[in-house]
């Protein structure tokens, strides 16, 4: 085996078709769409090359800060509720179910394979307020509230994504936490315990430190996950009322393909690669720090 | 040991497969083959429709089975259909990859038509049609819509419908509440007021695609300001932000805040809003004469096409417009990509233009921009109307978008529910649409 693995032809050989089709499918079109931001035009109509000034548009356009404003807005929000909820169903599965979570994890795992447009049906039914009047809305009605239109405004129409969006992955991120969790040795918590250290002393002292490493990598998967939201908000409000929702990925997909500018929707593209980059970095050493030490 | 040639050597190996790569998807993202002139070009007439519209489809299957059979043996007809809110998204990423099917209904944004015109997507017609003796068969009325639509001497859609816009309304609701038909827009409002503490909702429309509700401000626009208010905004002689538009914008945020569209109305689409009114919940309905298919379906149609009434679109006070400009449009005109338009799409044209608006008038009673040979005897009386006020209509205007850009078109309707539910004011509303349109 370290004979053929020591072989670089062997080695060109085995790993040459999958580079090959990684960087026609995924380099190539990197550079490409990089390449776009210098741009202006389309396919039909041809393009033009405009240097720095698609930046200068997206540093000035409004409605590029609104979708920046609302993305950080939502990847903050999600990632602190995927991560929070995912966490505290990881800390019960282990702690208060422990044996008897399988049926549980399922279940909370299940939203996790449904498609997100089926979901967003789901949750347009749910909140939906004309033509017919949903659960929600019935719900309101029946305790003397008024039925809300959820969709109507960009206040609520958020908060309806972030629930959809926390619904949907919490599973997920908790069956992840969970792994890291139940790794940490029994030893470990039991001598923790004699030593007197009980419920929420326990999980800050020894449970959080020790499953740091899966909690680390749970938020960058969040954040990088939520700064790229597009199917659910597509499916659930395309981005309305108005542009009330509309992330930066929406954004830049409505530049390219329907206002047909894809020299500016690579730019938008390119500008959501710094943040997730700018972000990834910030969190990576904002964790450098041991919290054990307070 | 890695020596400085060998390092090179692998850079310029690199750079040749990446080099080599970019070459092959250039070769996939561009070209692609036109017909040879006098060649069969497609083996198959495939159409692309939005899937709100089966009328075009459903005529073009019957075709296809009895005067277009010949044309079918050819080239058989295949149909697909796209979900409305993303066919010129479809459409665009199809042209850029030269991948345009034998036929599609033209984008909905006419810039978007003048780009593919532009850019050698679209076959011009007006030439073949009058090669085969065919050229009188689409109605002049229709052919200079087009042409002043996308801005062009040729021919490049056929006028699959030839509508008139305007409220439809429920005669026997409006008689139950003693309403005269409204004439101004005064009288809109008070009809809207009576409706409402009957219980009933006024105005039905379709704030989900927002189109039907920005038909309110474009109308305003053109009873208030004139007919040709619009094409000042267009040449740049005028804004959507002087007053005298914001007017416009701000008057049909106060009707939609007074609850004339009902509850929700950024909630209800297309079909709900057809259902409203077709099932008696609403009163009135801004539609184009295109619904005449649906009016005429007894499945549909619960109140009744007897009671069913038109009438324009009602006169501002003081306005320099006239009730009697019909807002007009092709509605979903039927264009042929430039690729694969051979001898047998072109059989495919030379059968629509003689037959298509006989069938659709006898199937569906809609009325089209194809001269007509045949009156069907049991024409319904409401099509019949429609057809007079055609013939009698001094003149027409167009609708709030048909001049604006791709993001204009975009952003009006995209932000049009909320500006008739409250949630955005006159001026914001006719500042972003102005700004979009001012965007490359």
């Amino acid at each position: 085996m370290n004979s053929v693995l020591g072989d670089k032809r062997a080695i060109a050989i085995l790993l040459g078709p999958a580079l090959l089709v990684y960087t026609l499918v995924m380099l190539v079109p990197i550079i490409w769409s990089t390449g776009y931001t210098l741009f202006s035009g389309n396919a039909v109509t041809g393009f033009e090359f405009v240097g720095i000034s698609n930046f200068v548009t997206f540093f000035t356009d409004p409605a590029a800060f609104d979708a920046v404003v609302f993305t950080l807005k939502y990847a903050i929000v999600l990632t602190i509720g995927q991560i929070a909820i995912g966490y505290l169903l990881s800390l019960l599965y282990v702690f208060w179910l422990k044996r008897a979570s399988g049926v549980i994890r399922t279940l909370v795992f299940f939203p996790v394979v449904l498609p997100t447009v089926a979901v967003s049906l789901l949750f347009q039914r749910l909140f939906e307020s004309a033509p017919a009047i949903g659960p929600v809305n019935t719900f309101l009605e029946a305790v003397g509230l008024h039925s809300v239109d959820w969709f109507g405004s960009a206040g609520t129409a958020f908060w309806v994504i972030v629930m959809m969006d926390i619904w949907r992955s919490a599973g997920f991120y908790a069956v992840l936490l969970y792994a890291g969790i139940i790794d940490i040795p029994d030893e470990i918590l039991e001598s923790a315990r004699i030593d007197g250290a009980t419920g929420w002393q326990l999980v800050r002292q020894i449970v959080l430190p020790l499953s740091l490493p899966v909690l680390l990598s749970s938020i960058i998967f969040s954040i990088n996950g939520t700064l790229k939201v597009f199917d659910s908000v597509l499916a659930l409000t395309n981005g309305g009322p108005g542009s009330g929702t509309t992330p930066l990925t929406l954004y830049m997909f409505r530049t390219s393909f329907t206002y047909a500018d894809y020299g500016y929707g690579s730019t938008i593209a390119f500008m959501l690669t710094l943040i997730c980059l700018v972000v990834t970095i910030f969190i990576f050493r904002s964790t450098r720090r041991d919290v054990t030490k307070g | 040991m890695i020596t400085a040639s060998m390092r090179a050597k692998r850079l310029v190996t690199t750079i040749a497969i990446v080099g080599a790569g970019a070459l092959a998807l250039s070769a996939c993202s561009s070209g692609g083959t036109t017909a040879a002139a006098g060649g069969p070009g497609s083996a198959t007439f495939s159409y692309l429709s939005q899937d709100t519209n089966t009328t075009i489809s459903s005529i073009l299957t019957t075709l296809s089975t009895s005067e277009c059979s010949a044309a079918n043996k050819a080239a058989p007809y295949s149909f697909e259909t796209t979900p409305g809110a993303a066919m010129d998204q479809k459409l665009q990423l199809l042209a850029g990859q030269d991948a345009l099917p034998s036929a599609f209904m033209a984008p909905g944004t006419p810039a978007l038509v003048q780009q593919f015109i532009k850019g050698g997507q679209l076959q011009e017609l007006g030439a073949t049609l009058k090669t085969a003796g065919l050229d009188g068969d689409i109605l002049p009325a229709a052919r200079s819509t087009l042409q002043a639509l996308y801005s062009t001497d040729g021919l490049y859609a056929l006028p699959t419908e030839f509508n008139i816009e305007g409220i439809w309304y429920n005669k026997k609701l409006f008689a139950d509440n003693n309403i005269t038909v409204p004439a101004t827009w005064d009288e809109l409002l008070s009809a809207t007021e009576t409706l409402k503490s009957a219980g009933v909702i006024p105005i039905s429309a379709d704030g989900k695609d927002g189109w039907n509700v920005s038909r309110y401000i474009g109308d305003y626009i053109f009873r208030d300001l004139g007919p040709d208010a619009l094409q000042k905004v267009a040449d740049g002689t005028a804004k959507l932000t002087d007053p005298e538009y914001v007017k416009a914008a701000d008057a049909v945020a106060a009707l939609g805040k007074s609850g004339a569209f009902g509850d929700s109305v950024g909630s209800i689409d297309y079909d709900n809003s057809l259902n409203q009114f077709l099932s008696g919940k609403a009163a009135m309905l801004y539609m184009g004469s295109w619904a005449l298919a649906n009016f005429n379906d007894p499945k549909q149609n619960t109140i009744g096409v007897d009671n069913v009434g038109f009438m324009p679109f009602p006169a501002v006070a003081g306005g320099k417009g006239s009730i009697d400009q019909i807002p007009s449009n092709v509605g979903v005109p039927l264009t042929f990509a430039t690729k694969g338009f051979g001898t047998n799409i072109e059989a495919w044209l030379n059968c629509i233009a003689p037959n298509y608006g006989n069938q659709v008038l006898k199937d569906k009673g809609v009325i089209s921009g194809f001269k007509t040979t045949e009156t069907p005897a049991d024409l319904p009386a409401l099509t019949k109307g429609v057809q007079d006020t055609i013939a009698n209509s001094p003149s027409s205007v167009l609708w709030f978008e048909a001049l604006f850009s791709a993001k204009g078109t975009s952003v009006a309707q995209t932000n049009a529910a909320q500006l008739a539910t409250g949630g955005m004011s006159g001026a914001d509303y006719m500042k972003i649409v102005q700004a979009a349109n001012e965007t490359k």
